[in-house]
This record gives structure tokens, C-alpha cells and sequence, in this order.
């Protein structure tokens, strides 16, 4: 620090003579910048709890999300967010998540990390294997060209795409029971 | 609202400013009750009966809408001979079958002219016969020089007074909803109750609308669908439908919960509400079509959506030849709901079970039947952000604590895979008022994280290429699907908008579509969803659109996109009189333009907007084209609002107030008949019912229970039981009850309570609140206890999950269980751990005298 | 002439200017208007995301639907609930008699640091941590607290508190960082129904008392505003309140004032003291040689 950054010098000398203002402001407080100033993108999104479907702006600073906010634009919220939207940050980059694909056994006390494209690749197998053990071309002497053997559930928290493909897929598949939480 | 949607409940303050009468009927006091001018507490489980009260209150004050009942409901209509209803039959309508548990709706018809329900309004997988797919078509001359029309009616009577007419039948039916009658049932004082009447009926009319507000608390029943049909009816009435101001909002919960509807993981739909084939009707394309489409109406083009989507899914192997790949349809044979895939996994039918962004441990009713359904599969999959109770019951879930299930018993393979946030993938959500939004990826997911769409998508990849030599018939639907979306990124993501694009169609040059209208039958297009279409056209994501809403008027048209055809009010016909004028010009919106000959306004008005409100279509016409210029509800088939719904119900054509399933009191609208008699009811060992009321072993469970969410928690917890900064807001499961229920059962402020069902027992902290009054019903003082749901044993904040007490028994229409309304007891101090919690619970069982017929009967009467 | 150092803490006047700072930005402050704030906490949120505010323990209360209960290091804004048994003023008058709960309401509020106009906070701070921003705030620089605690007992709201684990002291900053871009503070931005209102202080004074006017006319006699005096103890508020009760039934002090407000007699005694020393020791110098 600087002797001309002394406060009290500041103080002496300028025009905050009671030094509770300008004389006493720090270095840090000087270079204060606010993280959605300094973003270097925008990103424009959408609250993912409820459905009124309040608009984000989603600020990104060195590939990494630094804050989530309402879009004022919205003319469903006008920027406002409610406590969920406004945790959207703590939801997003918060402790909680995880990022590795775990694995039980049957009859296992515990999980196993398992490799993505392992797991992929064994899934694959189960859902053909399971497809096949419990596939009904008639049912009541009626044909239904399925398998009971699949179900799903979920859909609501996701995006139109993907519920879209996961129609697709489980109707290709002939797996009927295919539900979300509209049911519930 | 404020509760649970309140940045949605900032629009109702801003009316409340502009000197709006907000009206909040719920049987705790909320925080939206804190805002609201009028806290009308209710008991739980009796709102048809609130509702048909005000419906009596407006047809016997004269206060309906007459002009706009007579020109755009069924009000005129005539109903069968045959029909009877339960003013004649003693509380249940003509037709009930109570062998099959069900009715069949052929005697509700109206005369002479049966009418289809829309595909996705109705799901009575049964032998409704086909060849009944006439319109009802009203015959109205055109309008005079005056303006005025001259109906002459065929099958319909405008003067409303025909006994059979619709009408009629509609006011005969509620006239036992009289004031003196909702005070007994709903306990809500006579006083109070016309208040609501009033205001209800003094602000609707030409100058003035009323919009009604409801979510889950009216869908999660045994009588659910009833009551939103109750509230239509009442809205039709009063002529707030298609109305600015005006309609019934449905308040959704998830993000794309309506999307997930509109583009279904839904059992019974495929995209678009067409109907999924049923094996005993559906056996060929055209007997599909037949049963999906009406003669009259938009659903007349049935046949185009059912087409275009299986050249969207099939390709270039989907021809005229094949009927275009329908029959790799899979087909139903009855219900499959997730509460019925449940019975199939605990009777080893169903095997391998994916969790996509659901907790079914906490969520869904009876969490027990729940976990012990994933006990008995083979494979599990959950896809979420943490793990949630639904990933890990196997090791630390609540039958491991009672020693029911031992870990090493269970045979459950699970895999866990982490997903992507919304910051994170490209996609759209579709909002409660049918808007779809665009959000970008901000960011790429971390470690395995990754989105919906690349899980489906190489899952799929993945298993084609493992089938890919293949000869078996059954492979051929997977390896004939159209599965090539580019991808992009290092995961290898997919294109979410090359989805939309598919998801929107094109033609048979591969351009984009623009409106639904666009849509052949003969396999030129293609199209993944119906009413999306429009979504991509002109190659350009229209959900991505953010013109500040400062920048554009107050419909704000450019933000978004809005199913069908970016329309923001559905049936807007309605907000002009027959003649095309707006009701008043405060309530203007769409309407006919005389200079331009075209319908103007504020909104893309929901019809042609070159026909003229006059028009009347030619004999021959079918779909679309054979909607007449004031018939506003063009997704009907006969182009009216229904008062009274001749078919697409499973449980009656008017709704009727039947008690819960677990109810302390008898039906005192309808004394022989105490429950909904085709609700859905699944006698098991883990799914007790309680006693009929003022029976043996009913005073066991004297209190009512209801569910229910706050502010701070979201649902089953998945997204906010983890986050420090909600649970430090709301840190612990509690129940709300009324300082008298904590005298009568000496329960303290900040103790525990255990709340006992037959089904299951739960603690949980005491909140004395006067919130919570105790009402009197039926002459008897009635506690009724608040339960929030958001709680599990996982999580930064923990505890027991009220679902653990909810019964499965289940809307006939929707399949939706009744978690709104229940009974049980509350004792203090907390439940019992290990083996003594199910000693507990068969105490309960055995001094209730619980059988595995208790509460399942069809007719009480009988 | 120097201006006199204390003139501030006596009379009503820009805190900025007192403060030194040349042709200052407008005052900006908080107008909380209880009367439509819904209780959902989104302020509490908005505020611990933006300024990384560490969560509070888990603890519940009981306290209605309040488990944060009160400003302090880790609450910058905190929303209180009051059940009372006390009848809703300005409902509709054929509401009265009828509803089962009639005879209850639900108040909700968000409080936040006052930002006064004379803040004692800023006052004792020795450090100059403590300090008026050219918005007229008071802001707190964690690059200079040292933990002393002065500023804690000196805040008539008991606003002001150590973090534990760190020491020094933390508060609301009306969002320094966010004002000085143009931007709303987190609280502000969030609140789904405008509770909370951000905006030039006298503005924000004018739309207080129009809201307060039309609250009384609609019968809601109980309404007032609350710290909006700039005559009262602590010379008006940076962020005040519309309220529907005794400022007591929300934990607000009824009459605050700056605890500092005897300063300025008190170091003119001190003043005087030390110079009757130094003569004295004069004196005593002098006396020495003589």
C-alpha cells in the first residue's frame, strides 16, 4: 500500500474529513466487479422446477456457470424468480450432485463405480435380454406386439426432445408402461 | 398459488391492485390465504359438492350467461331417453355395470346424434362401438340482416327449456346442491359460501370475466377428473371460457410436467393426444383411425397426425403398403398406470424399470407398495442429480430398518447414472399455459453427467447395433426406426433441435411444416407431434424467441411458442358473440372484422380466420371444414362447450359429490352410494382401506388427512432436499394441526407426532396453528391434519415421506390417486423403530377390524 | 473553514455528501411493502447466491413457517411470519362474521439492514472497514475487518454480526457490487410480487406514502411506514417499511435510535478534557523549569 492510500492521510487531505467514506474505501472495494458485469456469456434459460416456466439468464465466466438469475425480458416473470428458481445455482453447481455412474450387484451391500460406456453397454444388454424373456405377440388372443417386462417412469422435469425420444425408443421397443408425473 | 407457484401469483396480486376479489378455498390457511380476500377453509374431499353449490346458486338466481350458453355449449342439447341420473337412480347413472366395475355410456348420449369424446379426453378401453361417429351438428340458419340468428334447431332446444335438454338435465342434477347442503358436507358456513356465489356471479357476464386457479389438490382424488369438469361446467355457465380473464388454470407442478403430456411418457397417448392402440378395437390402422378421429372438429384429421407421425418414427419403411409401419405399435389391454405397473412388478410380470427424474420412494402414493415393486426386478435404473431415496431403499430404506427386507435378499440390479442440469443441455420445457421455452447449454455436464437426450438416444443406438443382424419380427420396429440425429460435443450429444425439427415434420421435399393444416394422410409428411407443429417452421426454432415482453403487447405473441399455432387462450371464438362482436369492449379479444372480412384481434383467433361468423358448412363436409362460424370449441365434436359430456368418461356425464375413499362421513348428497362406485381399488396386503363411516372400527381413524407442498421444497424432494439454502428454510418433515386437535389427543407445539394409516405410521414435528381450524361437518367437529410430502430419509434434511400413509385407489379417468383426501389418527411422541413400527400398524388393522374387502364395494346400497 | 466533522450525525443530509463524496449517485435504498410480500423466502435465496452467504444450520423453530429467525452474519434477509388472531383489516365487508378464519391473519415480512442515515455502526468502526458507500449504504470491507466487534452492540436493530469461524462482521450490502453496475440487488430483483423495491430513496419515500394512502382508504387502518422518517432517531431509513402492526410485533425496535448520538457532546468533553491535560502538563513543564 501506498502512503497516499493511508485513510487517514485520505482523510487528512480530502474531503471526507470524518473518514466514514470515500478516505476509508479499500483496494478490494475499489476493484470490486460484479460477477454478471464481468460474465463472458449470457445464456438464456428457463427455470427447471414449477411450470409458470420463469426465465433465466444463465452467467457463464470461464466455462463455469457464476450465477442464475431472472430474465427481465420474461413477460411470464419479469426477472423475478422464487426461493427454488433462485437456488437454481446451488441446484446446478452445488455439492450435492454426482458425476459418476454407480453400480449394485444384486445381493451387493454396496455401490461400485462403474465406467459410462460400460454401463451403457450392459443396459443395452438387460434391456434386450428382459425385452425378449417377456415379449407377448398375443394377448387374450388379440395381438399386442409388446413387453411387459419394461417400464418407465418419469418425463416431467425433462425436455420435450427427450421425452420425445424416449416415446420413440420404448414404443420401438414395444414397452407400454411408459408413465411420468402427471399420473401422480 | 403463492405457495407453490409464486412468481405465477405475482399477475394475481397485480389484478388484486386493479381491484380484483381474490377467492382461495383450501382447508388450511396458506400464504396464498394471507393475500387473498376470501379464505373459504374446506373440508377436504368435498369440492364438487362446493362447486355444484355455486353451479344451483347461478342456474337458480338466473345469473348464468344465457347468449353464450345458448350459442356455445351443449346446454341446448338433447340427451337419450334412455339416460337416467342419479337423482334418478339413487346416486350412480345409467349403465353401471357393477359386476366389471364400470359403466357403459351408451345410454348418455345425446338424441340422435352420438358424439366421440377426443381422443385424449376419453379412455374407455372397451367395446365402445364404432359407426357412432356422427357429429352433433346444430342447424342454424344463417344470421339475419339484423344480426340476430334464428336457430332452427334439430336436435337441440335454444329456448333451454326441453326437459331432456342439457341444460335442464344440469339443473335438475344440482338442485340438491342447495346452500344448506354444502354447509353440511363442506362444512363452510352459509354465509360464506354465498358470498363466493355472489361474487363469482356479480363479476362474470359481457363486462366481466372470472378465471378459476386449481392444482393437484383437485386432481388427487377418486372422483378427480369430476372435479375439474365441475368447475368447467360452472365456467360454461357464467360464459368464462375463451374469455381474457377468464378459464380454468391448471397450475402444473414440473417444469415440463404439460409437456410430458403433450409429447407423452404417458401409457395411454402418443404424441399429440391420439390414443395408443387398444388390442381390442385397434387392430389395423383404419379401425385406429376410425375410433381417433370425429366426423366434425379437428380431431376429423386424425388420420394425417396418426400418418405423418409414423413416417416421423418409421421413415421411408413406413408405407401405404403397411399401413405405414402401424402395426409395430404395441398395443394395451387395459390400464398399465404407474400405480398398475406397480401390482405387475409385485406379481413379477415387469422386471426392468427405468427413473428418469423421478423419486417414486417418496413421491408416489403407498411408498411401500412402491419399494417393494423395485424389490422384485431385476434392473433398475436412476437417472438423477444425487441419490435419491429411489436409488437406495435397498440399502438403508425404511423395510430394512423394520427387517422386512434384508439387503442381501434382494436380487435388485442397480444402476445409478448421473444426470445433466438444465444449464447444461439444449431443450425445451413446455409451461402450464402450453408454452414452450427454449434453453441453451450454458455449459458441457461434468464427469458422467449427462442429459436425457444422450442417454435415449446411445441407449438406443447402442442396442440397434446390438441387433442389428437380426432376422426376428420382433426387432423390426428398432431396427427400422428412424435413429440418426447428428451430434455435436465431445459426449457425442445430440442435436436437441434436429428433435424439434423431426418433432415439428416436414414435407416430402424435407421443408419444414408451418401449421398442422399442412398435414397429409397419404405419407408426403411427416410429423412427431401434431400440435407442435408450427414449432420449427421456417427452420427456425420459434421457442427460442425472446422479444422482451416491454417490447410487444400484452399477449406478448413473440415470446415463445405456444401449442396450437402459437394461440395464447384456446377456443378465443368464444370471446365474441355469435355474430363475430366482441361480449363488450372490456372483454374484446378476437372478432370478426366486417372491412377485412377476417377474425382480428389480439390472439391468432382458434378457427379459420377467413370464415365468417355465419358461415355454415356444406352436408358433406368432415373435419376442420365442417366446423360451423360459431361453433367456438373446435376440438369437439359437435363444436360446443360441455355442460354434461355424452361419452369419454369412465365414472358418469355430470359429476356427483361422492366421498373419499377413506371418508369419516356418509354421503349425505347421495346416502346409497358413499364412494365413486367405478374408482379404482386394488385389495392388497400392503394397501388396506379404511372402514366405512359410523361402521365398526371407523373411529379408529376419526382425523382427515391431506398432502400437500411448500414454498421452499419441491415435490419429492429431489431438487430441494439437497440444496442447504432451501432446507435451512423448511428443515424438518412437521404436520399442522388445530390447537383443539392438540388438546383432544395432548399433542405439543415443536413435539412429535406419529400419524397411523392402515397403510403405514410416520412422525413428524407438531405445528399448533391456527391455520388448520377444525371445521364442523355434518354436525360433528371435524380435525383434519396438513401433511407436507417433500420429506424422505435421504438428503441434507431428512424425514419420513407422507406417502408412506397414502392408500392406492385411483381416479377411473385419469388413474390418479386419492392423496388429497384420507383418513387417519395422530398420536404424540414419535413411531416406533425396527420390528415394532408393522407391530404397530397391525394393532391399527386389527382394532379397525380390517378385512381385505374393507372399503372396496361398488355400491353401498346395495 | 473546515466543516464541522460531526454535522452529519446531526442533521438530515445526503450521507453521501457527509461522507466526502463529490456530486454523489442519488441515495438508493429498500422500500419493503409487507402488505403484498407472499412469505416465500425468494429474498433469503436470492441474497445467500449472490453474495455466497453460507447456509444457516438446520434447525426448526416451530416459529410458524420462520427457521432463520433474525438478521445476523449468515441472514441478510430474513423473512418473518406472525400468526395472529387478530381479524384481516380491508376484506370485504361481507366477508366479516363468516369465514372460519376470520379471525386469524398471517403476517410476512422481509427485514434487511436499514442502511440508516446515521449509522453507529460505521460510527464505532475503528478500522474503517465500516463505510458509507456514494450510494448513501453502509457497507462492510472484508479485506479490513478485524473482528473487533464494536460495530455489534452500536447497531439499534442488532442488524450486524460475526460469522462464526471467521469473526468479522457481515452484513446486508444493499448489493454494492450490483448497484454500481446498474444492476437491482438479488433481494429486489427476485421477489416475485415487488415486496421489495428498490430504487432512489425519495422516490421510494413518495410511492410509500401514496401505497400508505391508498391502504388507508381501503380501511387498513393499521398500515405505517416504518423508518421512512428522516426526522426520526437514526434520521430515516436507506431501507424502510410499509408495516400492518407495531413495529414490535415484527421484533423491529419502536423508537431507534443511533447509539452514536451523543458523540459529538461527548468528544467536545473529551476535547476539552484533553486540552485542560495538555495545559496542565504545560503547567507542570513550566513550573519544572521555572
Amino acid at each position: 500500500m501506498g502512503i497516499g492510500e493511508w485513510p487517514v492521510l485520505r482523510q487528512v487531505t480530502g474531503t471526507d474529513t470524518t473518514g466514514r467514506g470515500r478516505a476509508v474505501k479499500s483496494r478490494r472495494t475499489d476493484g470490486l466487479r460484479s460477477r454478471i458485469a464481468d460474465a463472458d456469456q449470457v445464456v438464456k434459460s428457463v427455470c427447471p422446477y414449477c411450470a409458470v416456466g420463469c426465465g433465466q439468464n444463465v452467467y457463464v465466466r470461464n466455462g463455469r456457470v457464476v450465477q442464475i438469475e431472472g430474465d427481465p425480458d420474461s413477460p411470464i416473470s419479469r426477472g423475478r424468480l422464487c426461493p427454488k428458481g433462485s437456488a437454481s445455482l446451488q441446484l446446478t453447481t452445488g455439492e450435492a450432485r454426482r458425476f459418476e455412474v454407480l453400480h449394485r450387484r444384486p445381493h451387493a451391500a454396496d455401490w461400485e463405480v462403474l465406467d459410462l460406456g460400460t454401463a451403457m453397454d450392459v443396459l443395452a444388454d438387460r434391456v434386450i435380454e428382459t425385452r425378449r424373456r417377456y415379449w407377448q405377440w398375443e394377448h387374450g388372443g388379440k395381438r399386442v406386439r409388446r413387453t411387459m417386462g419394461i417400464a418407465s417412469l418419469g418425463g416431467a422435469t425433462l425436455d420435450n426432445e427427450e421425452n420425445y425420444l424416449m416415446k420413440k425408443l420404448y414404443t420401438a421397443l414395444g414397452a407400454i408402461q411408459i408413465e411420468n408425473q402427471a399420473r401422480i | 398459488m403463492a405457495e407453490c407457484h409464486p412468481v405465477g401469483f405475482q399477475w394475481v396480486m397485480e389484478a388484486k391492485a386493479r381491484g380484483a376479489t381474490v377467492i382461495h378455498v383450501d382447508p388450511r390457511y396458506t400464504r396464498t390465504s394471507a393475500l387473498c380476500d376470501i379464505h373459504v377453509p374446506i373440508r377436504v374431499g368435498s369440492d364438487i359438492a362446493f362447486l355444484g353449490g355455486i353451479i344451483n346458486y347461478v342456474i337458480e338466481h338466473e345469473a348464468y350467461f344465457r347468449d353464450y350458453v345458448v350459442a356455445f355449449t351443449n346446454g341446448p342439447s338433447i340427451v337419450t331417453e334412455e339416460y337416467r341420473d342419479t337423482e334418478d337412480l339413487d346416486g350412480v347413472f345409467s349403465g353401471l355395470d357393477p359386476e366389471r366395475r364400470r359403466y357403459d355410456p351408451h345410454s348418455w348420449q345425446c338424441e340422435g346424434v352420438p358424439v366421440t369424446a377426443a381422443p385424449g379426453q376419453g379412455e374407455q378401453e372397451t367395446d365402445t362401438p364404432t359407426g357412432q361417429r356422427a357429429a352433433a351438428d346444430r342447424t342454424v340458419t344463417p344470421a339475419a340482416a339484423d344480426g340476430t340468428v334464428t336457430p332452427a334447431a334439430a336436435d337441440c332446444d335454444e329456448t333451454l327449456e326441453h326437459p331432456r335438454c342439457v341444460f335442464q338435465i344440469v339443473k335438475r342434477h344440482f338442485a340438491r346442491y342447495t346452500p344448506e347442503m354444502v354447509e353440511q358436507v363442506c362444512g363452510v358456513p352459509r354465509e360464506l359460501f354465498l358470498a363466493v356465489c355472489r361474487a363469482m356471479a356479480e363479476n362474470s357476464g359481457r363486462e366481466r370475466t372470472t378465471a378459476i386457479a386449481y392444482a393437484v389438490g383437485w386432481t388427487q382424488h377418486s372422483v378427480g377428473v369430476q372435479y375439474i369438469r365441475t368447475a368447467a361446467i360452472l365456467q360454461l355457465l357464467l360464459g368464462n371460457i375463451g374469455r381474457p380473464g377468464g378459464g380454468i388454470l391448471a397450475l402444473r407442478g414440473h417444469a415440463s410436467i404439460q409437456g410430458s403430456t403433450d409429447i407423452p411418457t404417458l401409457y395411454n397417448l402418443l404424441p399429440g393426444y391420439l390414443p395408443m392402440p387398444q388390442a381390442q378395437r385397434d387392430q389395423d390402422l383404419e379401425a385406429f383411425v376410425a375410433a381417433a378421429s370425429a366426423e366434425k372438429g379437428i380431431w376429423g384429421d386424425a388420420r394425417s397426425f396418426v400418418v405423418s407421425l409414423l413416417k416421423a418414427w418409421w421413415g421411408s419403411h413406413a408405407t401405404e403398403e403397411n399401413a405405414y409401419c402401424f402395426d409395430y405399435l404395441p398395443r394395451l389391454t387395459g390400464g398399465h398406470s404407474t400405480y398398475e405397473t406397480v401390482m405387475t412388478q409385485l406379481d413379477g410380470e415387469c422386471k426392468g424399470y427405468f427413473l428418469v427424474g423421478e423419486n417414486p420412494a417418496v413421491g408416489s402414493a403407498n411408498a411401500k407398495m412402491q419399494r417393494l415393486g423395485m424389490a422384485n426386478l431385476d434392473w433398475l435404473v436412476v437417472r438423477d442429480f444425487s441419490l435419491i431415496e429411489s436409488a437406495t431403499w435397498w440399502k438403508d430404506g425404511p423395510e430394512i430398518e423394520t427387517g422386512e427386507m434384508r439387503t442381501e435378499d434382494i436380487a435388485t440390479e442397480v444402476f445409478f447414472f448421473p444426470a445433466a442440469a438444465h444449464t447444461e443441455k439444449n431443450g425445451s420445457f413446455t409451461n402450464t399455459q402450453r408454452m414452450l421455452q427454449w434453453h441453451h447449454a450454458a455449459v458441457e455436464p461434468a464427469g458422467d453427467a449427462r442429459s436425457d437426450l444422450w442417454f435415449y438416444y446411445h441407449l438406443g443406438r447402442i442396442i440397434r447395433e446390438k441387433l442389428s443382424g437380426s432376422t426376428d419380427e420382433m426387432d423390426r420396429p428398432l431396427l427400422d426406426l428412424q435413429w440418426e440425429y447428428p451430434t455435436e460435443g465431445p459426449a457425442g450429444e445430440p442435436s436437441a433441435e434436429a428433435v424439434l425439427a423431426e418433432i415439428n415434420g416436414w414435407d416430402a421435399e424435407g421443408r419444414p411444416l408451418v401449421s398442422f393444416k399442412n398435414l397429409r394422410d397419404d405419407g408426403s409428411t411427416a410429423c412427431g407431434c401434431w400440435i407442435y407443429c408450427g414449432v420449427h417452421a421456417d427452420g427456425v426454432n420459434q421457442a427460442a424467441r425472446r422479444k422482451p415482453g416491454s417490447e410487444q403487447s400484452w399477449v406478448a405473441p413473440e415470446w415463445g411458442w405456444a401449442w396450437p399455432a402459437n394461440r395464447r387462450i384456446l377456443y378465443n371464438r368464444a370471446s365474441a358473440d355469435r355474430q363475430g362482436r366482441p361480449w363488450s369492449e372490456r372483454k374484446a379479444y378476437v372478432w370478426w372484422d366486417e372491412q377485412e372480412a377476417k377474425w382480428v384481434g389480439h390472439d391468432i383467433a382458434d378457427f379459420d380466420p377467413s370464415r365468417p361468423p355465419w358461415h355454415r358448412p356444406p352436408a358433406d363436409a368432415k373435419g376442420a371444414e365442417a366446423l360451423a362460424g360459431d361453433d367456438a370449441f373446435i376440438m369437439q365434436a359437435d363444436g360446443k362447450g360441455w355442460l354434461y359430456v355424452p361419452t369419454g368418461l369412465a365414472d358418469g356425464p355430470l359429476p356427483a359429490h361422492y366421498e373419499p375413499q377413506d371418508s369419516p362421513f356418509p354421503n349425505l348428497l347421495y346416502p346409497h352410494q358413499q364412494r365413486n362406485p367405478v374408482r379404482e381399488v386394488f385389495p392388497r396386503r400392503h394397501n388396506r382401506y379404511h372402514p366405512d363411516p359410523d361402521t365398526d372400527g371407523s373411529e379408529v381413524f376419526p382425523y382427515m388427512l391431506t398432502t400437500y407442498r411448500l414454498t421452499e421444497h419441491h415435490t419429492a424432494g429431489g431438487m430441494s432436499r439437497w440444496l442447504p439454502y432451501l432446507s435451512e428454510l423448511q428443515p424438518e418433515m412437521f404436520c399442522e394441526i388445530s390447537p383443539e386437535l392438540a388438546e383432544e389427543r395432548g399433542l405439543e407445539h415443536n413435539g412429535w407426532a406419529t400419524i397411523v394409516t392402515a397403510r403405514g405410521a410416520i412422525e413428524a414435528r407438531v405445528m399448533v396453528t391456527d391455520r388448520v381450524p377444525p371445521i364442523v361437518v355434518q354436525g360433528r367437529v371435524l380435525h383434519q391434519i396438513g401433511l407436507p410430502y417433500h420429506w424422505g430419509p435421504n438428503g441434507y434434511t431428512r424425514g419420513d415421506a407422507a406417502n408412506e400413509l397414502a392408500h392406492i385407489s385411483l381416479d377411473p379417468n385419469s388413474h390418479i390417486p386419492e392423496v388429497k383426501a384420507m383418513t387417519g389418527d395422530i398420536r404424540p411422541g414419535r413411531r416406533p423403530r425396527g420390528p415394532a413400527l408393522n407391530a404397530l400398524l397391525e394393532d391399527y388393522v386389527r382394532r379397525a377390524g380390517i378385512t381385505p374387502d374393507t372399503g372396496t364395494e361398488v355400491r353401498s346400497g346395495a | 473553514m473546515a466543516p464541522n466533522p460531526f454535522r452529519s450525525l446531526l442533521e438530515d443530509t445526503d450521507p453521501a455528501t457527509a461522507s466526502g463524496y463529490v456530486d454523489p449517485p442519488p441515495r438508493m435504498g429498500f422500500f419493503t411493502d409487507t402488505s403484498i410480500c407472499i412469505g416465500c423466502k425468494a429474498c433469503e435465496v436470492a441474497c445467500k447466491e449472490w453474495n455466497h452467504v453460507p447456509a444457516g444450520s438446520l434447525r426448526y423453530t416451530g416459529m410458524s413457517y420462520d427457521n432463520t429467525m433474525g438478521l445476523g452474519a449468515d441472514t441478510w434477509r430474513h423473512v418473518a411470519f406472525i400468526e395472529q388472531r387478530k381479524p384481516p383489516a380491508g376484506r370485504l365487508p361481507e366477508r366479516a362474521g363468516t369465514d372460519g378464519s376470520d379471525g386469524i391473519r398471517w403476517l410476512m415480512a422481509s427485514d434487511v439492514c436499514k442502511h440508516c442515515t446515521h449509522a453507529a455502526c460505521l460510527d464505532v468502526c475503528p478500522t474503517g472497514a465500516l463505510f458509507r458507500t456514494e450510494f448513501g449504504t453502509v457497507v462492510v470491507q472484508q479485506d479490513i475487518c478485524n473482528g473487533c466487534g464494536y460495530c455489534i452492540p452500536a447497531c439499534p436493530y442488532g442488524v450486524i454480526d460475526q460469522r462464526r469461524g471467521d469473526g468479522r462482521a457481515w452484513k446486508c450490502t444493499l448489493c454494492y457490487d450490483r448497484i454500481g453496475v446498474g444492476a437491482e440487488p438479488a433481494c429486489a430483483k427476485a421477489c416475485p410480487t415487488d415486496s421489495i423495491q428498490f430504487g432512489v430513496v425519495n422516490e421510494l419515500r413518495q410511492r410509500a406514502d401514496r401505497r400508505l394512502a391508498q391502504l388507508h382508504d381501503a380501511g387498513v387502518l393499521d398500515a405505517r411506514l416504518y423508518g421512512r422518517d428522516p426526522g426520526d432517531g437514526v434520521g430515516g431509513n436507506g431501507a424502510f417499511f410499509l408495516l400492518l402492526d407495531e413495529p414490535e410485533v415484527y421484533g423491529l425496535p419502536p423508537d431507534p435510535i443511533v447509539t452514536t448520538r451523543d458523540l459529538p457532546a461527548m468528544w467536545r468533553r473529551v476535547a476539552t478534557a484533553a486540552a485542560l491535560l495538555a495545559g496542565t502538563v504545560a503547567l507542570s513543564f513550566f513550573r519544572r523549569e521555572r
